[in-house]
Parts: structure tokens; sequence; C-alpha cells
């Protein structure tokens, strides 16, 4: 009964898919976890497709839980994560590949591995044991290269390129995979805020010219604000908020998800939302001052 | 360098192959008495079983030299799986356990309780050597800090130790039963082994099988479960293979020449610095490297203090010694 159900609901996901009604990626009541009780419980969401969303949120309250059971490596302990109309964690692994990548979080390119050789690790889903290396290949490896900005580097190993440099070759990399949805865990983390900049703006690039639906957790909330296209906003394993970020990058919002007492400035050039942490006692302070 | 081997590749494994040929009829040519290449050629091409050099060349020499081939072709490419999978640079079938768990139970099972024939001896190794790699990581997993590179090889040398004094022990009860043993386990490619290795030869043909399927998931899994996941790795399934192809090839390589140390460890990284770190180049390179580095190995052991013959793996330890120090130095 359950079942059949279950297959009722896929099969008219499937359709909605194909009507082109439904999004590439969509999470249905998906809870997550490690055995103890769940990280994420019972979660919907739609992810907009050609659209940068960003997934943000203090530690520990499952939003890189919740990436990687969306990039199906955690299982889900409820509920479904629908990958065009499909249930990602029942299709085989090197076919849910050549739909959806995934950077995650602090990845470790194996010692001596060269920038080219990195980036062609993403055409592995692509090829078969008969089929190992076309042009095809060697385009999308160049034009991922193109587009990430390392080409100079190609014949040089990664572990002698900068921090900035590196996250750059592991985007092309994920590039290269030339899948239409990208999730990238913590790409900017520990990186300084001019390369910051610099990668999500290229990640932006990809999702609004490619028309590919890219899902990035981020830790930097301004950087969010400045570049994403929507704001999921997740506190305790769920989401409080959720939209593009003039609408909920507010003062309420960032009070009740983060705790945060910050003023929400607009942008006058880009009307982009900015927020600037209040600093407690600073009335006492400018008071003293004068 | 790995731009150069993309470019140089198919000569390069011609060159190799050629290599491969020349070590593989000096390795015949040479012995207690010394035989002319000359010879060696005409024994296969004009063989006459009334000449007695042609009878030794194509009975003992040959044989023992595709053991050489079999046995350091099959070490290396366990110990660059290992190094691949585990992203541990001092992973190798010897300081892992894995030698010393294939020689406990062949000595023990085989040896002192004198259980089956020589077709059931790769399948102890095998067994063997499964139990000492889960022991090791066992211990390594367990002490503070989890399994690293420097806990998997202490651990690895407690259980080697450990068993290493249980097979003495054995061998103070029942002395008659382990002359035989005593030179195996010290690593060997003398006395006739031929029905042996043959019984070891599709263990080691299916480890190598393995390698090679696997060799292109391997460079994905080496940058971690995620990003290999990420790229359509099977995960759970590739650890499973890689754990069977480094069982069966460590069980064969055991089984027929006793634990040759450090042929594992020292191949793979000399194989990496000249072709790069992609495992489609790294295994069948190894393959072919470790096969004319044992033939190599155990011409010396042969030459060096000529008449007498040293052990083989007396050689392969005395030049792999000195390569663990400088990657502990180096890499750790």
């Amino acid at each position: 009964m359950a079942e059949a159900c279950r297959d009722g609901i896929q099969a008219g996901s499937m359709e909605a898919f194909r009507e082109g009604s439904a999004e590439r990626l969509v999470l249905r009541g998906v809870s997550v976890g490690y055995g103890g009780p769940p990280v994420v419980e019972g979660l919907d969401l739609r992810i907009n497709d050609g659209a940068l969303t960003a997934i943000v949120g203090p530690n520990g309250c499952g939003k890189s839980t919740l990436l990687k059971a969306m990039a199906r490596v955690l299982p889900v302990t409820r509920g479904e994560v629908l990958l065009e109309g499909r249930p990602v964690h029942r299709r085989p692994t090197r076919e849910v590949a050549q739909r959806m990548a995934l950077l995650p979080q602090g990845p470790v390119a194996p010692e001596g591995l060269r920038v080219r050789e990195l980036v062609a690790q993403g055409r592995f889903p692509h090829q078969t044991l008969l089929r190992q290396w076309s042009r095809e290949d060697a385009r999308a490896v160049d034009a991922a290269m193109d587009a990430a900005d390392v080409a100079e580097f190609a014949d040089r190993p990664v572990a002698s390129l900068s921090g900035g440099q590196r996250q750059r070759c592991w985007i092309a990399m994920v590039l290269a995979q030339d899948t239409p949805i990208l999730l990238l865990d913590e790409p900017t983390t520990f990186l300084d805020l001019r390369i910051q900049v610099e990668v999500m703006g290229l990640l932006t690039r990809v999702a609004h010219e490619e028309g590919r639906t890219l899902v990035v957790v981020l830790h930097e909330l301004n950087v969010a604000a400045a570049f994403a296209d929507r704001m999921v906003m997740m506190r305790d394993g769920a989401i409080r908020a959720e939209g593009p970020p003039s609408e909920v990058f507010t003062e309420r919002n960032l009070s009740d998800v983060f705790s945060l007492d910050a003023r929400v400035l607009t942008d006058p050039e880009s009307g982009r939302p900015v927020c600037v942490p209040q600093v407690p006692g600073v009335a006492r302070l400018r008071a003293a001052a004068e | 360098m790995s731009a150069l081997a993309r470019y140089v590749q198919v000569p390069a494994y011609a060159v190799a192959l050629a290599l491969l040929a020349v070590a593989f009829g000096w390795h015949v040519s040479v012995g207690a008495k010394t035989i002319p290449l000359g010879t060696v050629v005409e024994a296969f091409l004009a063989y006459d079983t009334s000449t007695f050099d042609h009878v030794v060349i194509r009975d003992l020499r040959v044989p023992r030299a595709a053991i050489a081939v079999m046995v350091g072709a099959a070490l290396s490419v366990a110990g660059a799986l290992m190094q691949g999978v585990t992203r541990n640079p001092l992973a190798d079938p010897g300081l892992l356990g894995l030698l010393a768990g294939a020689s406990f139970a062949v000595v023990i099972l085989h040896g002192f309780f004198g259980i089956g024939g020589a077709g059931a001896i790769p399948v102890f190794a095998a067994l063997g050597a499964l139990v000492g790699a889960v022991t090791v990581w066992g211990i390594a997993i367990s002490a503070p800090g989890g399994a690293t590179p420097l806990t998997l090889v202490l651990a690895g040398a407690a259980v080697t130790a450990f068993l290493g004094a249980l097979i003495s022990m054995a061998h103070l009860i029942d002395e008659d039963s382990f002359e035989t043993l005593r030179v195996w386990l010290t690593g060997t490619l003398a006395g006739r082994r031929t029905e042996t290795a043959l019984w070891a030869l599709p263990w080691t043909l299916a480890g190598l099988a393995v390698a090679l399927g696997a060799a292109r998931q391997i460079t994905a899994l080496a940058m971690g479960d995620e990003a290999a996941t990420g790229l359509g790795v099977d995960v759970r399934k590739l650890q499973v293979a890689i754990l069977f192809a480094v069982v069966a090839l460590t069980a064969s390589a055991v089984a027929v020449a006793g634990p040759l140390a450090f042929v594992g460890l020292v191949i793979p990284h000399v194989v990496r610095f000249f072709v790069g770190h992609d495992y489609r180049a790294v295994v069948p390179w190894s393959a072919l490297a470790g096969a004319i580095y044992m033939l190599v190995a155990d011409i010396a052991a042969r030459l060096v203090l000529a008449p007498v013959e040293i052990s083989t793996g007396l050689v392969t330890a005395i030049l792999g010694a000195p390569v663990f120090v400088w990657l502990v130095r180096a890499r750790l």
C-alpha cells in the first residue's frame, strides 16, 4: 500500500518534471541524521533552476548535512530528494553524477596531481572502461579551465597553488562534469574577501549565463546576500525563511535565525542588502568619544 | 614529468617491456653455473632434451624468473592500491601487517598442522592477510587520533612482531617441519615452487584484473569519499573490490615467495615520480616496474655473495629500508 502510494507520487513528479512545471531539484519531507535524533527533519524545498541558491544558517543548523543528503553522500531517513522527478538515492550513482556535481567542503587533492589531471577527473561519470577519453572530454576540460581562469596553471601541481587558486581548480573540476546542477559546500570559507568575491562572481555567471542550477552552502552572510538569487535560512534543521535576499535578508530574520543583532542597509549601487552587526554598548562608546 | 609521460606513453611501455625481457634473459642466464644468453635463446627456439643446460633453463630457471615477475608485479600493485585508496604514503603489505598475517596463517595451518596441499596455501595466505590487515586497522582506528599513517605503521609493527614471535614458538616446538619453511620465511624465489606458483597464479591474475579495472576510480577515491561520490564512484563497492585485490595479490606473492619486504612500498613511489598520480598509469607501471625490480633483486641475491646464494627477501629489505626512512623523513 505504502509502496504503491510512493510510486504514485513518483510517477506524478516525473510527469510534472517532463511538463516543465517542476524544478530539477525538489526536496520532499526530507529527514537526515547520523543515527541519533535527526539533524534535519521533514524539510520541503524547491530549488529554482538557472539560479544560485545560498543556504545559510548558524553553525550546526544542518545546512551542510542537508547538502550532503541532496548529493546522496548521506542517506535520507525519511522523505526524498527528487532529481528531475526521480529520487536521487535510488538512482545509479554514476547516472546521478552525469546530472549533478558536488564540491565537498575542504577537498584534498592527491599529492602531486596536476591541475589538468584534477579537472579531467570531472569527466569521470561520462567515461566508461571502453570509452576512456574523447574529444568531448578534452573540450569540456578546456572550457572549464577557461571559465574558472586556471588554464595558466594547467601543468602545475595543485598543491603548489594558493588557497584561492586551488579552490578555482576544484570549481573547474565540477564545471567539467558538465551537469545542469551543482552543489557546493562552503566554497569560499578560509579565502580572503577579494577571492570570495571572485569565486562567487564565477558561480553566479555559471548560473545565469549557462542556465545551471547552483546550491551553495555559505558562511559569510554579506557575501551570500550580495550574490545569491535566493536565500534559504536554516536553524535547528528547519527552514526559517526562504526567498530573494531583498525579502528575507531582514533585521528580523537575522535576529530570529542567527540571534544576531544587526542593522540591514541597502547598497545604493546594487540594491543588495548588507548587514552591519551592532556592537554591544556602542551608544555608550559614542557618548564617551564625544 | 606527467606531461612527458602522456606524449611518450606507448613507446615508454615498449621500452619497459624490452627492459623486462632483458632482465628476464639475464635472470635466466645467472645461477650456480652461468649459461650464455645464446644458449638461453636456443633453449626456446631449438629445445634439446639431451642438452643439460636446456633442461636446467626450461625446468628450473625460467619458472624461477616467471615467479619473480609474478611476485614483483603482485606486491607492487598491492602497495600502489593501498597507498592510493588510503592516501597513506607509507601503506605497504609488509608495513601494515598483511605479509605477517599471510605468513603466519601458512606456517601454522600448513606447516604446523599440516593441513591442505599446494592449492590450499594461497587460501590460507589470503585469510591471514585479511585478518592481519583488519587487526592492524582495528588497532590503529582505536588509537587516539585514529588511523593515521603513523598509528597504522606502529600497529603494523606490533602485529608483525607478535606474529613473528608466535612463528618462532611454533618453530621451537616442531623443528623438523620448519626446516623447509625457515628459508621461505625470509622471502625467497629458490627451490622448486612451480606447483604452488600455478595454484597462486589465478589469484595474481584476478587481483591484477580488478586493479586495472578499478584504476580509473582510484584517483577519484583519493580525493575523499564525498568528492568520489559526487563524481559517480560507488565508494563502498570500490573499497570492497580494492580490498579483495590487495588481499589476493599479497596472498599469491606470499604463497610462492614468502614475505618480501618493502617491494610494495618502494615501487609505487618510484613509479609515481615518473608517471604522475593518475592510477590508470600507476597500476600498469607498478606491475611492470615491480616485475623488473624483482628480477634484478633476485639476480643480486645470487651474484652478490656467489657461489653462496642469499634470500631475495634480504635484498629487498636492504634496498627498501633506506627508502622507508627517507619517506618517513620527507612525508610524515
